[in-house]
């Protein structure tokens, strides 16, 4: 062909079987075959296996009664209510252990990757064996570990341990008499005593804390709220115009923070303080009032954040690290402040660092969640997958159902993260 | 004035004689004082971190140590001995939990008799692993070999005993087992399997020979790699055919450690040539296959292992045709093996993208055909940059063989866990034991083979930049 070419004259068309189009063409065509006769092969023995075991395929079973009871639930549900309702409880529960998760997680990360790079050995110590034992033990062991060990050994009720400000002054107050500042101690214990009853507990049945009572008028609170956390939007956006037009800086962070404050305060002082905390109190050998959270969620959410947080940590601390010195120094030279550097300089730079695998680790901890099945929480994967599973026997549906919606999250948080990562990308000039 | 010029030798009295000798350094920037200023108490925010710090250790350190070592009891043979109001003292960990469940946790509830063959596995794996991580030791290739083509044969026959009494090949798949039968019984076979066999090999190898020109290769090296392949597949096969006088010891009995690291293994070993298959796939110039393999890698990516684990528990018996059985563990491995497989392929996507384009068009300017090339030039240098992201990969698998005990299959966690409701041993501090020694355990391997894998990166990088 080449020489055809060569010659200038028309190159000659002819049919050869090692013409690398054609065998690419066979290649793909025989590949072709063998995936579609594959499928065909899976379809067919999977109907005859259904056929002869009797298990009925289709997706009308959603619309049975589950018959089961789910010990968390977002949505009002009852055994009463079909195998879709259990779904979107099992979806809700899925989503709400991961999203607080995401969000403790990225907290506790971001704190223990700066502390890898602190000056302070002693941080910078504990820091870095945090990180080595929670990437190194198993995320099941730790929900295992957190579930069985921890949570299940707790007192009861009667003996809850109790969280707020009264509790740990009174822990301060007993370290203080402990080494020797007996004086120290009881005036921190007396001024304990000045706070009301702890509104946060914890034993082996789970984590009991206030519940947020609603009344007339709460809506007004919220719509302040949300007008709040718009005018910020508003306001970051108009002080960044400013501040790249003129140069002028303009408060932020402080202003935002007195807007979300103040305005809801004023809308609550306006409707009479709608929103009241009903604080749980032990009634018995079980408290009554609060939202009792169930121990399961408590070790799955804790394992979940705490191993995450490691693998962020260490995200963040790669991130921070891949900012060269240069621009450190560069920004020292221009008189900016160490704070301001690491804020203008050095997080931005970093950030494009840690975003893509910051997307993946949210994601792992979304696919993790499903480990909670392993301890009885009532996610998504447990619900479905576990109980409905075990009843309809329906094995195809529903195993495909549970990956298409993991599926799902995977696609969209990956959609939204790359968009978020074009946005952050340097714009090279 | 006598201006007469210094003899020569004698220095200049103007230059000094020998070197001044440095200064101490100012005492705020040397030794410990400087130190704890600069790394403990520089500022009053420091001073803060610092004690909190302190405080961090002061309430972790001192009870762990106290409750695995100080506390801890370390001989008895009952729950008794660890029981603080029978010894009348705080009990810590109560190690003969471990040591009385030791063989359980290593064999799980392999036969006793049996058990030489686990050690044996566990011996020939620590033999040709250890030279295949010290970069010193020759013969690479040899070892890497037998590590990942020898070692899972020889292991499979001597965990399950081998001897499958295999019936038919290909042949018997299209009608013909009546015939082949024939043959083998009247060769002094049981089965008709190696008739079967060796006509299949003949046949593929004419097939193949015929089909060699369509593929621009000749009809001799065609028929020539189609039998190495069949005798290799031969050896396999009689391997796992012959009877070797061992028991057969079924999967259900193995448990603890062992399924632990067979599952782990098995994963590397089969994610390896699948992923970079998939990998090369997912690079391929043609749209099918590199449409096939993106969405078999990403789909085992965006899911849970655990549903992979479902999938190949509940789903993979109804794919398969009615008369096959699989074994419990075979469907974990197998979803564990093609999960592993597309994490494999990205990594290995990774090492390849990493090969500059002038090393394919150098390769092509020598007239490597695409198999020679990837063989010989691109995957050997895109393999070795990407050791240490295989490592990586191998702890998370290992990480995630844990998942198992979800499917019922008894891991080190999972006997562990069956092991707490022992009432011989139920004891406050039992389970906190357990954790104790599954935690230590697991955090050995990983971190070994993370600080492996780091000490590999340094090294590679080292060698790149030469």
């Amino acid at each position: 062909m080449t020489d055809a070419s060569l010659r200038g004259g028309e190159p000659t068309r002819r049919w050869s079987w090692t013409d690398p189009k054609l065998r690419s063409l066979v290649l793909q065509g025989l590949l072709g075959i063998f995936l579609i006769g594959m499928a065909w092969a899976i379809l067919a023995n999977a109907q005859a296996n259904l056929a002869r075991q009797g298990i009925a395929s289709g997706f009308g079973f959603l619309d049975n009664s589950a018959g089961f009871g789910i010990s968390q639930t977002l949505i009002p549900y009852s055994e009463s209510m079909s195998y879709g309702r259990a779904f979107l409880v099992g979806l809700l529960n899925t989503l709400l252990v991961a999203f607080l998760g995401i969000i403790i997680a990225t907290i506790i990360g971001f704190l223990v990757g700066v502390a890898r790079l602190s000056d302070n050995v002693v941080i910078k110590a504990l820091a870095s064996a945090y990180v080595e034992v929670t990437r190194n033990l198993p995320p099941l062991f730790q929900i295992m570990f957190w579930y069985i060990a921890v949570l299940a050994a707790l007192p009861n009720p009667r003996q809850s341990l109790g969280f707020g400000i009264q509790p740990l002054l009174n822990a301060l107050g007993d370290g203080a008499a402990a080494i020797g500042l007996a004086p120290l101690g009881a005036a921190l214990k007396g001024f304990a005593a000045s706070f009301g009853t702890p509104g946060v507990f914890l034993n082996n049945r789970g984590l009991v804390i206030p519940r947020p009572l609603f009344e007339a008028g709460s809506d007004v609170v919220g719509l302040a709220l949300v007008a709040a956390i718009v005018l910020i939007f508003v306001l970051a956006r108009w002080a960044k115009r400013r501040r790249v037009a003129t140069g002028q800086q303009f408060p932020v962070f402080w202003t935002s923070l007195a807007l979300l404050i103040v305005l809801p305060l004023i809308a609550g002082a306006a409707t009479g303080f709608p929103v009241a905390f009903e604080k749980p109190e032990l009634k018995g050998f079980n408290f009554a009032g609060g939202i009792r959270v169930i121990p399961e969620f408590v070790a799955l959410l804790l394992a979940l954040s705490i191993y995450t947080a490691g693998f962020i940590a260490e995200i963040v601390r790669a991130g921070i690290v891949s900012v060269s010195k240069g621009q450190t120094e560069a920004a020292a030279s221009l008189g900016l402040k160490p704070g301001l550097t690491m804020r203008l300089v050095v997080i931005p730079q970093a950030m494009r660092v840690i975003i893509p695998p910051l997307t993946s680790q949210y994601l792992n901890l979304t696919k993790n969640s499903t480990l909670g099945v392993a301890v009885g929480y009532p996610d998504l994967f447990a619900i479905f997958a576990g109980t409905t599973l075990n009843q309809t026997g329906q094995a195809i549906e529903i195993i495909a159902i549970t990956m298409a919606v993991y599926l799902t999250i995977s696609i969209l948080t990956t959609i939204v993260m790359n968009w978020y990562n074009r946005r952050v990308a340097l714009v090279e000039r | 004035m006598d201006v007469s010029a210094p003899p020569a030798g004698t220095p200049a009295s103007f230059v000094s004689p020998g070197m001044i000798a440095p200064e101490p350094a100012p005492i705020s920037t040397r030794g410990p004082i400087a130190w704890s200023r600069a790394h403990l108490f520089g500022s009053p925010f420091q001073i803060i971190l610092t004690l909190f710090g302190l405080a961090v250790i002061y309430v972790v350190v001192p009870p762990v140590l106290r409750f695995f070592i100080f506390d801890a009891v370390f001989t008895g043979t009952g729950r008794n001995a660890c029981l603080p109001e029978v010894i009348g003292r705080p009990v810590g960990a109560c190690w003969p939990f471990i040591g009385a469940k030791f063989n359980q946790i290593v064999y799980g509830f392999y036969p006793e008799a049996e058990r030489w063959r686990v050690n044996l596995v566990y011996l020939i794996g620590v033999v040709l692993l250890a030279p295949l991580m010290i970069q010193k030791v020759p013969y690479k290739r040899l070892n890497a070999l037998l590590f990942f083509g020898a070692y899972p044969v020889a292991a499979y026959v001597l965990l399950t005993g081998g001897n499958l009494q295999l019936r038919g090949f290909l042949l018997s798949w299209v009608g013909l087992g009546p015939l082949v039968t024939t043959i083998g019984q009247a060769i002094g076979f049981s089965t008709g399997f190696w008739p079967d066999y060796v006509i299949s090999a003949l046949l593929v190898a004419a097939i193949a020979a015929a089909a060699a020109p369509v593929f621009a290769g000749s009809r001799k090296g065609a028929a020539k790699t189609a039998l190495g392949a069949f005798v290799i597949l031969g050896v396999v096969l009689a391997a796992v055919d012959i009877n070797f006088g061992l028991p057969w010891v079924e999967t259900r009995v193995w448990g603890g450690m062992l399924v632990t690291l067979v599952i782990a293994v098995t994963g590397i070993v089969a994610s390896l040539p699948l992923g970079i298959l998939l990998a090369l796939g997912r690079r391929s110039q043609m749209p099918l296959v590199r449409i096939a393999s993106t969405l078999f890698i990403e789909f085992w990516r965006g899911v849970p292992l655990i549903t992979v684990l479902f999938f190949a528990t509940y789903m993979l018996p109804l794919f398969l045709p009615g008369r096959f059985t699989i074994d419990g563990l075979l469907r974990a491995l197998v979803g564990v093996a093609l999960f592993a497989s597309a994490y494999m392929a990205e990594v290995v996507r990774g090492g390849l993208q990493a090969i500059p384009k002038g090393q394919y068009e150098g390769a092509q300017a020598l007239g490597l055909p695409g198999g020679l090339m990837m063989r010989l030039v691109v995957l050997p240098q895109a393999l070795k940059l990407v050791i240490p992201g295989i490592v990586n990969n191998f702890i998370g698998l290992f990480k995630d063989t844990t998942l198992v005990l979800i499917v019922s299959i008894f891991d080190l966690l999972g006997v562990l866990r069956a092991a707490f409701t022992d009432p011989a041993w139920a004891t406050p501090t039992t389970v906190v034991t357990g954790f104790g020694f599954a935690g230590l355990f697991y955090f050995v391997f990983c971190f070994g083979m993370s600080r492996y894998s780091m000490a590999l990166e340094k090294r590679l990088d080292r060698n790149r930049r030469h």
